[in-house]
C-alpha cells in the first residue's frame, strides 16, 4: 500500500508531499522526503511495552500502571514539571495544559532552548512575517542568517526558496538571489550568489550597519563591521532595498549567540525598516516539526508561548525563572513529566543531575539519552506514523499529520487523557 | 430528557414581535417548546429583562491572528487573569484573552453566538481548533476571499459561476460559514508592500479592481444562496476622507436577496471620516447613515471605539502598516500564500486625543443617526475599537443623552466643532437594543430559521436574562444600572442549560461550529476542476490533499447546505 500526501513530522518544514510505501505495517520506502524525513519514517527500534525501573534494572509493566504511577507522581508533586512537548500533536498538548492546570505545575517547550529568545523579540517589536508560499510565489531575494538548511531544513531550499517554482518569477532559479550569513562557511553559503561571513558574537553590529545604511547613514559605518567589509554591506543593504521581495529566515545561529534576543530584535527592526522600501519579511526557521503548534496551543490556552506556571493557580509568565532549565538548576521542581523531547540531550549537566534526582516519567516511542533518568518510560505511537493529529509548520500553517500505518501503541493524547481523567478523579474524590 | 421553565419573564424578542411581554419559556432538550410537564425544573426571572442569547455578528476570537495578538503581548495577558476554578480553567488577557476569557466573559453578558470576522483558508484548522476551546458560544467564521488568485483571474475572464464554484468548494475545505472580504485586493497588492487606494484601483498584476471584486463575489454569494450576504471591510480603513470611498462602496450594491441584506459593511465607524488629512479629520456619520437609511439591501456594524488600551488585528496588512507609522508600537504583518494577509499593533485611544474623540463620536452618531436599528448593529469590531466588555458602556451611551453629555465633558474640547453628537437627541429604548444585540444580528447573519436569536418554539434554548426591570430604571437617568445589569446575566441558559450566573460561569460547555456547504453542479465543482487542481498544486505550499478541515475538528457539527444555482 502506498500513502499519499503524507506529512513528514521531521522538521518546521512540515512537508506535506510525502509518498510512504507500507507492507505487513511496516514501512519499506519513502519517497520525496529528504534523509532526516526518510529515517524518521523508516523507524528504529521502538519500546514494545512501559518500563519500570527497578533497582538497576527494568521491568516491564502495562499501560495502566505506568499511566497510574504518573498520575500518582503529579498528584503528590509539589512543583511539578511538564515539559517537551515539541514532538506531539497538538490535541495532546491541550490536554498537557489542563494537566499542569490541575496540578498547579510548570509546563515549558522545547523553545525555552531553542527560539525562546526570538519569542522575546517579537514580544517587544513584533513580527513582520508570512506564510512560505508568500516567499516561494514572490522572493527575489531570500537571506538565511545563522541557519544552515541543507543541514537542518533541506527540502527548505527547493520547496519554498533557491530551486522552487515562484508564480511571479520567470525563472526562479535565475531571478532569485541568496545571501547566506554566518560564521563560517557553511554548504549552505557555498551555494549563496552572497555569502558574508561575521565573526563569532558580531550579528548585533552588523545588523546596526545595515539598519544604518539603509536609512541612509552609510557615512557612520567604518571601514570593518565585526569582519564585515564596509563594502559589502553597502552591496548587501542595496541588495535589500532593491529586491521587489525579500525574506529573512534566521536560526540559532542568531538566536542563541552573544546578544540572543537582541539580535533577533535588531534583525525584525532591519526588516520593519526595509518594509519603508520595498516589501520585507523575515521568520524564524523552527525545528521540531511542531514546536510552533506548541507555542500556538500554550498561547490560545494560558496566553504565553511557554515557561507558563500555574503554582499560584493563574497562568503566569516569567522566562529566565519560570522556563524548565531554571526550575531544574533551582532544583525546584520534585517531579517532571517529559513529552515529545530529549533533555537529557539538551540540557545543562546541573539540570540533569536534579533530573536524576527526581521521579521522572517520559512518553517517548524510542529509549533516548532521557530513559536514563526516567523511572518510567511510556512508548507511544508516533504522530504522523501511527497517529494522526495537528502540526503547526514553521509558518503557523496548521496541518492534520497522516497515518500511515496502525499499531496497538496508543497515541499520545490516548495517553495523556487517561492519566488527566485519573487525576481529575483523585482530586474530585 | 432535561425540562426547564422560565417563569414571569419580561420577554423583548424583537423577531416575533414580542415587546415587553411577561411570559413563561418552556425549554425541553436544549430547545424552545410550546410546554413542560409539572416536573421542569423552574427558574422564576420575577419580571427581570428576558432576551434571546446574545449573537455577535462580527468579533475576533479564535484563529492565527487572533493568537499572534497574544503571542507577542504578554503585558495583555497579565492584564486580565482569573485562577482555575470549579469546572472553569484560567484564564489570561484584556483585550485578546485567551480562548477560555473570551468564552467567560462573553456568557456573563449573555452571549451565546459568535461570528469569527476573518478566517483565512489556509490556516481555518486553526481557527476551529480554538473554537473547540471556547465551550460557551457556537461559532462560525466568515472567510477571507479578498485576495484569492483563482477569483480574481475569473473575475478577470467575467466568469462569476467559477466565483461562485471557488468560494463553495473553498467553504466546503475550510468548513466557513460566510464570505468575508476585507480591503478586497488590497490584501494582495501589499504582499508587493502596496495598496489600493479606493474601488477603482486595479490590483497589480490581476488587473481587477475592488469595485469589480465586490460586485462579482456579491452576484456569487447569492448564487450559492448562502444564509449570510457578503461581509465587507470597505477599501481604505482609517484614512481622513475616506467617507467618499465608503460610500461608493454600498453605492455598488443591488437589492438581491428579500429575507436578509445583501451587503454587511462592518466596522463603518473606521470608514467614516471626513477631512483632507488629520488635521481637519472630522465626523461623516450623517451622509452614511443617510445613504443607509434610504437602502434596505445593506446592514452595516459600529465598530465603536472606547477609550483605553486594546489591540488590533485585522487581516487588512497594509492599514495596520499605517497604524504602525503613526503609533511607533510593536507590529506584526502575516501574509498568507493567494489568499490574504494580517496585521496586528496594539493602541491606545485617549480622550485627550482629537482623532480618537471623534473616532468615539461617529461610533455613536452612526447608531444614533440610521433610523432603523435592524441596519445598524452593536459591535467594537472586538478587539479593534475595544474590547467586547465594554458592549454595557456602549448600551448605556446610546440609551442616555445625559451619560453621553457627560463623556461628552471629557473628551478633546475640539471635538464639538467636528462632530453632529451632541446635536442628538435619540434614546435608544429597550426594544432596540435587543435589535441591535441579537435579533438584528441573527437576521443579517441568515440564522434566524436555525433557532437563533429569538425565543419561539423550536429556536435553540439560548436565554439571557438581566436583573434589570424595566418598569422600574429609567435608562436615561439611572444609565449606571443598564450597564450593571448588561455586564452581569442573572441566569445565562446556553442550549438549555444554565452556564452562567451572576457573573460566574457554572460548567464546561461544548459549542457547536456552523458551517455552510453549497450543492453546486458537476461541472462546477472545483475539486475536479483541472486547472484549478494544477495551480493549487503548483504555487500552494500545501497539497490539495491535506487542505480541507476534517470533522475531527467540529465538537458539534452545524452544517448548512444550500441549493447553488450553478
Amino acid at each position: 500500500m502506498i500513502v499519499k500526501d503524507a506529512v513528514c513530522p521531521f522538521c518546521g518544514c512540515l512537508c506535506d508531499d510525502i509518498e510512504v510505501e507500507v507492507e505487513d505495517d511496516r514501512v519499506v520506502a519513502v519517497t520525496n522526503a529528504c534523509e532526516l524525513g526518510t529515517t524518521k519514517f523508516m523507524g528504529e527500534k521502538r519500546m514494545k511495552s512501559p518500563i519500570l525501573r527497578d533497582g538497576d534494572r527494568w521491568k516491564d509493566i502495562t499501560y495502566d500502571e505506568a499511566v497510574q504511577y504518573a498520575a500518582d507522581m503529579l498528584l503528590s508533586a509539589e512543583r511539578p514539571l511538564l515539559y517537551g512537548w515539541s514532538g506531539t500533536h497538538g490535541e495532546a498538548q491541550c490536554v498537557g495544559v489542563h494537566m499542569a492546570e490541575l496540578v498547579r505545575g510548570v509546563i515549558d517547550n522545547t523553545s525555552s532552548v531553542c527560539h525562546g529568545p526570538s519569542i522575546l523579540a517579537i514580544q517587544e517589536v513584533g513580527h513582520p512575517g508570512c506564510t512560505l508560499g508568500v516567499v516561494k510565489n514572490r522572493a527575489d531575494l531570500v537571506i538565511y542568517w545563522g541557519s544552515n538548511p541543507i543541514d537542518a531544513h533541506p527540502r527548505h531550499l527547493s520547496r519554498y526558496t533557491r530551486y522552487a517554482e515562484g508564480f511571479f518569477l520567470e525563472n526562479a532559479f535565475r531571478d532569485r538571489k541568496v545571501i547566506v550569513v554566518d560564521v563560517r562557511k557553511t554548504e549552505t553559503a557555498s551555494i549563496a550568489d552572497e555569502f558574508v561571513r561575521i565573526k563569532p558574537g558580531g550579528d548585533y553590529a552588523v545588523l546596526s550597519a545595515l539598519r544604518a545604511i539603509v536609512q541612509g547613514k552609510t557615512d557612520t559605518i567604518p571601514r570593518t563591521v565585526a569582519g564585515v567589509a564596509r563594502e559589502q554591506l553597502i552591496r548587501v543593504a542595496n541588495l535589500c532595498k532593491s529586491a521587489k521581495f525579500g525574506a529573512v529566515y534566521f536560526g540559532l545561529g542568531l538566536t542563541m549567540t552573544r546578544g540572543k534576543y537582541k539580535n533577533i530584535r535588531n534583525a525584525i527592526e532591519l526588516v520593519s525598516e526595509l518594509s519603508r522600501h520595498t516589501k520585507f519579511t523575515i521568520s524564524a526557521m523552527r525545528g521540531h516539526y511542531n514546536v510552533y503548534g506548541s507555542n500556538e496551543v500554550n498561547t490560545w490556552m494560558t496566553g504565553y508561548p511557554f515557561g507558563i506556571d500555574y503554582s499560584r493557580g493563574i497562568a503566569f509568565y516569567n522566562p529566565g525563572e519560570t522556563t524548565a532549565v531554571d526550575i531544574l538548576a533551582r532544583k525546584e521542581c520534585d517531579a517532571a513529566l517529559i513529552v515529545g523531547s530529549d533533555p537529557a540531550a539538551h540540557f545543562p549537566r546541573k539540570c540533569l543531575e536534579h533530573l536524576a534526582d527526581i521521579p521522572v516519567v517520559q512518553l517517548d516511542p524510542y529509549p533516548n539519552a532521557t530513559t536514563a533518568f526516567c523511572n518510567v518510560q511510556i512508548p507511544v505511537a508516533v504522530t504522523g506514523i501511527d497517529a494522526e493529529g495537528t502540526a503547526y509548520r514553521m509558518d503557523g500553517v496548521p496541518i492534520r499529520t497522516r497515518k500511515v500505518l496502525s499499531t496497538d501503541y496508543p497515541s499520545d493524547r490516548e495517553v495523556l487523557s487517561r492519566m488527566y481523567a485519573l487525576m481529575r478523579e483523585a482530586l474530585e474524590r | 430528557m432535561t425540562e426547564l421553565l422560565v417563569k414571569n419573564a419580561c420577554v423583548i424578542d424583537p423577531l416575533r414581535g414580542i415587546n415587553a411581554e411577561t411570559m413563561d419559556i418552556a425549554i425541553l432538550d436544549g430547545k424552545i417548546v410550546e410546554e413542560v410537564s409539572d416536573a421542569a425544573e423552574v427558574i422564576d426571572a420575577r419580571g427581570m429583562l428576558t432576551l434571546p442569547g446574545g449573537v455577535d455578528s462580527h468579533t475576533h476570537i479564535c484563529g492565527t491572528k487572533v493568537n499572534f495578538g497574544r503571542y507577542m503581548s504578554p503585558e495583555d495577558m497579565r492584564a486580565g487573569r482569573t485562577p482555575r476554578q470549579g469546572p472553569l480553567h484560567a484564564t489570561s488577557g484584556y483585550s485578546v484573552p485567551t480562548t477560555y476569557g473570551n468564552s467567560y466573559r462573553y456568557s456573563v453578558m449573555g452571549y451565546t453566538t459568535l461570528l469569527e470576522g476573518a478566517m483565512a483558508p489556509l490556516e481555518a484548522r486553526h481557527t476551529h481548533e480554538e473554537f473547540v476551546y471556547t465551550p460557551l458560544q457556537d461559532t462560525m467564521a466568515n472567510t477571507l476571499f479578498d485576495g484569492n488568485w483563482g477569483i480574481m483571474e475569473a473575475i478577470r475572464d467575467g466568469d462569476t459561476k467559477r466565483v461562485a464554484a471557488i468560494i463553495a468548494w473553498t467553504l466546503r475545505a475550510v468548513k466557513g460559514f460566510g464570505v468575508k472580504l476585507t480591503n478586497p485586493g488590497g490584501t494582495e497588492a501589499w504582499q508587493w508592500g502596496k495598496n489600493v487606494s479606493c474601488i477603482r484601483d486595479p490590483v497589480p498584476y490581476f488587473e481587477v479592481t475592488p469595485a469589480e471584486i465586490i460586485r462579482s463575489i456579491v452576484e456569487a454569494n447569492e448564487l450559492l444562496g448562502l444564509p449570510h450576504s457578503v461581509h465587507l471591510h470597505c477599501n481604505n480603513l482609517g484614512t481622513p476622507g475616506n467617507y467618499s470611498c465608503t460610500l461608493g462602496s454600498l453605492g455598488l450594491i443591488p437589492d438581491l436577496n428579500e429575507k436578509r441584506q445583501t451587503l454587511y459593511a462592518t466596522h463603518v465607524q473606521f470608514h467614516a471620516y471626513g477631512g483632507s488629512d488629520w488635521k481637519d479629520f472630522c465626523s461623516k456619520s450623517e451622509p452614511i447613515a443617510r445613504f443607509v437609511d434610504m437602502r434596505p439591501q445593506i446592514v452595516m456594524d459600529m465598530g465603536q471605539v472606547m477609550f483605553g488600551r486594546t489591540t488590533t488585528m485585522t487581516a487588512d496588512g497594509p492599514m495596520e502598516f499605517n497604524l504602525y507609522r503613526l503609533h511607533h508600537e510593536k507590529w506584526s504583518n502575516h501574509d498568507v500564500e493567494l489568499e490574504t494577509g494580517s496585521g496586528i499593533i496594539p493602541v491606545i485611544y485617549r480622550r485627550k486625543n482629537l482623532v480618537n474623540s471623534i473616532m468615539w463620536a461617529i461610533g455613536l452618531e452612526l447608531a444614533l443617526l440610521t433610523k432603523s436599528p435592524w441596519q445598524c448593529l452593536l459591535t467594537t469590531d472586538n478587539p479593534n475599537g475595544a474590547p467586547f466588555v465594554k458592549y454595557p458602556e456602549i448600551i448605556g451611551l446610546l440609551m442616555s443623552k445625559k451619560y453621553r453629555d457627560a463623556e461628552f465633558a471629557t473628551i478633546h474640547p475640539d471635538t464639538e466643532a467636528r462632530v453632529p453628537l451632541p446635536a442628538i437627541e435619540r434614546e435608544l429604548d429597550w426594544y432596540e437594543i435587543a435589535v441591535m444585540t441579537r435579533a438584528g444580528q441573527a437576521k443579517a447573519l441568515g440564522i434566524q430559521d436555525l433557532g437563533k436569536g429569538h425565543l419561539g418554539p423550536g429556536a435553540d434554548a439560548d436565554v439571557a436574562i438581566y436583573p434589570i426591570r424595566m418598569d422600574e430604571v429609567d435608562p436615561s437617568a439611572e444609565y449606571q444600572k443598564v450597564i450593571d445589569a448588561f455586564s452581569r446575566t442573572e441566569y445565562t441558559i446556553k442550549r438549555g442549560r444554565v452556564v452562567a450566573r451572576r457573573g460566574e460561569c457554572l460548567v464546561d460547555g461544548s459549542n457547536a461550529t456552523f458551517w455552510v456547504s453549497p450543492k453546486v453542479s458537476e461541472a462546477y465543482d472545483m475539486g475536479k476542476d483541472p486547472d484549478f487542481i494544477e495551480k493549487f498544486d503548483r504555487y500552494y505550499t500545501v497539497r490539495m490533499r491535506n487542505y480541507p478541515v476534517q470533522e475531527e475538528y467540529l465538537n458539534r457539527n452545524r452544517c448548512i447546505e444550500t441549493e447553488a444555482r450553478i
